[in-house]
């Protein structure tokens, strides 16, 4: 609901902040200060408040957020959900020491306290003073918008899901129910630390997801389709649409023709596109470097060593354009950037944030996200993908005896420290004889990091950004994020089934 | 608790809201505040504290509904955010379902205090705190000279909330809780380091264990370390009181009234029916004094009750708020559980094992998935294989998969021990002839 993204608060009344251009940084913070009602003088206190304890490091972000949903069920757009958050969070670094707080406004009193509970990390006598600001120029935006959130009337939104519905409903006489939603989020993002570092990052989000419910024969069964992107009103055309839902329809029809396999250790054939959910799970928590610095991840002895096939390199990357993982600046201050953490087979970076490279020695990678101002940063991932091989994916298959081919996922998980790492196979086939033959569903599949990216053994040409509504938790905090896969064959994993 | 400031805040958009066009209103106001501090190898890591506020509105406007917060609790803000959340709305089709419910359905805020709140709460000392993060702490350290890291916490947390609907109902909702927690890490095998938890929980600061936290956290994970995985086959299962109630909620989640109306269930025309076998029973126990989960009415403000959800393995109810009753035109029942509690046995977690020749107890899920239309899961876990009666192997990287209705038929024994401070009231449960993919 676009007319609650545009309403303006009393003390920004006729600010509109500079932001889906890479304008100049100084007019883009000015106009951000006034929108949130905050001076530079403010900001000055409260960094040397959050420091008056001896602290190395503090960053104020102030956030102000809308988000709007809209949503259709039983073939009518008869739902509407809006929210404004705002409020600025303080985090003061002392060492490998955080301390954290937040106030819901800018009363530079409140703002005070919270600092003073910050900086209680630290005690020493040691007074850092904040720096002058210099300004980081959003230098390269990876999400501008054509027409932003703020601009658009639920009226506007409303026919692309009554579209969507009767999309679906005319693809397949099978269709019993569908329900869609639309959801989209602007944030506006202001950025101090006591280096001097000021920014301001305009955050647009777009989500669509559509569930099919399908009868045969007595059988009921569902499935779902979703896109997610950083766009403005620009992502919604006839396209889209069509492609999702298609896509909810094959999604769904599949599973009635679908069996739970026979468990096991075999080989797996990870489709190309969301089977980087493998790489989220199986390595990239891993490589999150709070777990390695504290010793307690799987690979903290592994920098620098060969822990793949030589043909193998894995991205983390916070650049792709209008990805929902994409940053154009972290929420530490680090512009995004493309990290590789496997290449050529070796295990070259782990993502860092302030905290860690701090403590390796180097460069931060732009991987400190947070959820919003209620939380500190911590290591996150952003687009995770493997680079394509130079096999096809009929190579692969063909290269297979008896497996699985797994196609559509749901969602994942991993044990930093033991390695165990698991996804959810809402769909895929069996392999037979080099073949793909009887569809299967609703299987877990389980294995270990380090072994699972061992045993990867081809790796196809077909390499693919999977861009649905993909959401990591870690600590407590949901961070959008998106990952990759050429197809792929994995020697042997643990595959849920009868036995 | 609210301010009387922000009750007056809350009355105040109702009747704005009203003024504005809307037919129907609730709204709701909540504060919190929380703090918590963490420490690794008894260094203070992380400090945290918070206090937050905010309000919500679900707007019932020309027969359409639309629900809208905000933590700008500012008068003037709020004009303009009702008013064009009331244009937006008028925006959406009709939808003749949406009503608030009849006022004979509250509560009447007629029940003594549940005592969910200790008074206490904003007194505790942070030195405290801190100490009793430090103690269960040096419970593990330096025990066995292959730890890595010993993460402790304390954390704490108050809540209020104060809900008025514009046909009458008021009511107040508040509580504390407090949490201790342990999280060992070890070298294990090759480059793997196993970790494991404790943690014990409480509402009242006074009633909360603060001692073997650390300890139990070390003794789990010392008895995981050689994990491995074994054969695929059919096993006994017995699933720990730290992890049963994920087996429970699918069944909760398929009698929610929107899945069902939406065809998304497996519990479809399953009311009055078996579900599970006769040792299956499940009560609603929302009265509970000084229990987390307990409360006298729902988000739709309806009074709540003790109910048998499922007796003896037939289902009696579905959980049916007042949207979806007037839409599938049968009775309301009440929106959510509040206290579900699973009949208990005789037997403690220990006892049960005894009885087992060949099984696996499962102490961790790692992922997975049900599938809400037909009820079949499949989950990763982890835990240990029993044979004759003893824990012979501590076992991961394995997969139990099945159906929801099978499995709960297959219901075998259960324990009489669920989590004194959970809210779901889930002991230790058995299952026979389980499917686990390993080896």
């Amino acid at each position: 609901m676009a007319l609650l993204g545009s309403m303006t608060m009393p003390s920004m009344a006729s600010s509109n902040i500079a932001g889906t251009d890479a304008k100049a940084p100084k007019d883009a913070v000015a106009a951000a200060m006034k929108h949130f009602g905050v001076s530079k003088e403010d900001v000055r206190k409260v960094l040397s408040a959050a420091l008056e304890k001896g602290g190395d490091y503090a960053d104020l972000f102030f956030e102000h957020s809308f988000a709007n949903n809209v949503s259709l069920m039983d073939n009518a757009v008869n739902r509407a959900n809006s929210n404004i958050d705002f409020g600025v969070g303080i985090r003061v670094l002392a060492g490998d020491q955080t301390g954290y707080a937040y106030v819901e406004n800018v009363d530079l009193e409140d703002m005070l306290k919270a600092a003073q509970t910050a900086a209680r990390i630290a005690s020493g006598n040691k007074k850092t003073a904040p720096v002058a600001m210099k300004g980081l120029p959003i230098i390269k935006n990876y999400y501008p918008v054509i027409q932003s959130w703020e601009e658009v009337t639920l009226k506007e939104k409303m026919p692309y899901l009554q579209k969507l519905n009767d999309a679906i409903f005319a693809l397949d006489k099978r269709v019993q129910k569908v329900s869609a939603s639309l959801n989209d989020e602007t944030s506006h993002i202001l950025f101090f630390n006591s280096e001097g570092a000021q920014y301001y990052d305009y955050r647009p989000m777009i989500s669509l997801v559509a569930v099919c419910i399908m009868e045969e024969n007595g059988k009921i069964e569902n499935g779902y389709a979703a896109r997610s992107f950083r766009k403005g009103k620009e992502f919604l055309n006839d396209d889209i649409i069509k492609l999702l839902a298609q896509e909810a329809v094959d999604k769904t029809a599949i599973m009635f023709k679908a069996i739970k396999p026979k468990g096991g250790e075999m080989p797996v054939v990870m489709a190309s596109g969301g089977s980087g959910i493998l790489l989220h799970e199986a390595i990239g928590h891993a490589f999150e470097a709070d777990f390695n610095r504290k010793n307690t991840s799987i690979f903290s002895d592994q920098l620098n060593k060969k822990i793949c096939n030589e043909h193998i390199s894995v991205v983390d990357d916070g650049t792709i354009p209008f990805n929902r993982g994409s940053v154009n600046i972290d929420d530490e201050g680090i512009y995004g950037q493309k990290t590789y953490i496997v290449k050529d087979g070796v295990l070259t970076s782990y993502l860092h944030d302030r905290i860690s490279a701090k403590y390796y020695g180097v460069n931060p990678t732009g991987n400190g996200r947070r959820e919003s101002f209620r939380n500190m940063p911590i290591p996150r991932m952003r687009a995770t993908y493997m680079e394509p091989g130079n096999v096809t994916e009929e190579e692969i298959i063909a290269s297979v005896k008896k497996g699985i081919f797994a196609e559509n996922f749901t969602n994942g998980q991993v044990q930093i420290g033991a390695g165990d790492f698991t996804f959810f196979v809402k769909s895929g086939y069996l392999i037979e004889n080099g073949k793909l033959t009887q569809p299967i569903k609703d299987i877990n599949i389980i294995g270990n990091g380090p072994k699972a990216l061992a045993d990867i053994t081809m790796v196809a040409n077909n390499d693919k950004i999977d861009d649905g509504t993909w959401t990591c938790g870690k600590d407590g905090q949901s961070c959008p994020v998106t990952c990759g896969m050429p197809s792929a064959l994995v020697s042997k994993l643990t595959v849920g089934g009868e036995s | 608790m609210i301010s009387n400031q922000n009750k007056k805040l809350a009355q105040w958009a109702m009747e704005y809201a009203q003024k504005n066009g809307c037919q129907g209103v609730r709204i709701s106001v909540y504060s919190g505040s929380n703090t918590s501090i963490d420490l690794r190898n008894n260094k203070t890591d992380k400090l945290q504290q918070a206090a937050e506020n905010g309000m919500s509105l679900n707007l019932f406007v020309d027969g359409r509904y639309g629900t809208f917060s905000t933590n700008r609790l500012v008068k003037k803000e709020l004009e303009g955010f009702i008013k064009q959340a009331i244009d937006s709305t008028r925006y959406l089709a009709k939808d003749e379902a949406r009503t608030l419910p009849d006022a004979a359905r509250y509560y009447k805020g007629d029940k003594p205090d549940l005592n969910l709140m200790d008074n206490k709460f904003d007194g505790v000392n942070p030195d405290l705190k801190m100490s009793l993060a430090n103690d269960i702490s040096n419970e593990a350290m330096g025990k066995d000279e292959r730890i890595i890291s010993v993460d402790s916490s304390y954390s704490d947390n108050e809540y209020s909330s104060y809900r008025i609907t514009s046909n009458g109902f008021e009511g107040d909702q508040n509580g504390t809780s407090f949490a201790l927690s342990v999280s060992v890490s070890m070298r294990g095998e090759g480059e793997a380091r196993p970790s494991s938890y404790w943690y014990e929980s409480a509402l009242f600061l006074d009633d909360l264990k603060t001692t073997g936290i650390g300890q139990k956290a070390l003794e789990r994970v010392l008895q995981k370390l050689g994990q491995k995985k074994v054969a695929s086959g059919k096993y006994t299962m017995i699933v720990d009181q730290l992890n049963s109630s994920q087996l429970l909620r699918p069944i909760i989640d398929a009698m929610s009234g929107g899945s069902l109306q939406q065809k998304n269930s497996f519990l479809l025309d399953k009311v009055g029916q078996k579900i599970g076998n006769d040792l299956f029973t499940l009560t609603d126990e929302p009265h509970r004094k000084k229990a987390p989960g307990a409360r006298y009415f729902d988000f739709e403000g309806v009074a709540t009750q003790p109910t048998n959800v499922i007796e003896n393995g037939t289902l009696n109810m579905y959980l049916i708020d007042t949207y979806i009753a007037n839409k599938m035109k049968i009775e309301p029942t009440i929106s959510s559980l509040s206290i579900p509690v699973l009949k208990p046995g005789n037997k403690n977690l220990e006892q049960l094992i005894a009885d087992i020749d060949k099984g696996i107890l499962v102490t961790g899920f790692n992922g997975g998935n049900s599938n809400s239309t037909t009820g079949d899961f499949s989950y990763g876990i982890e835990g240990f294989l029993i044979e004759n009666g003893k824990r012979t192997q501590p076992i991961s990287e394995m997969n139990v998969t099945g159906n929801m209705l099978a499995l709960w038929s297959s219901l075998a024994a259960i324990g009489n021990d669920p989590r004194p401070n959970s809210s779901w009231q889930i002991p230790s449960l058995v299952f026979e002839g389980v499917d686990f993919s390993g080896l």
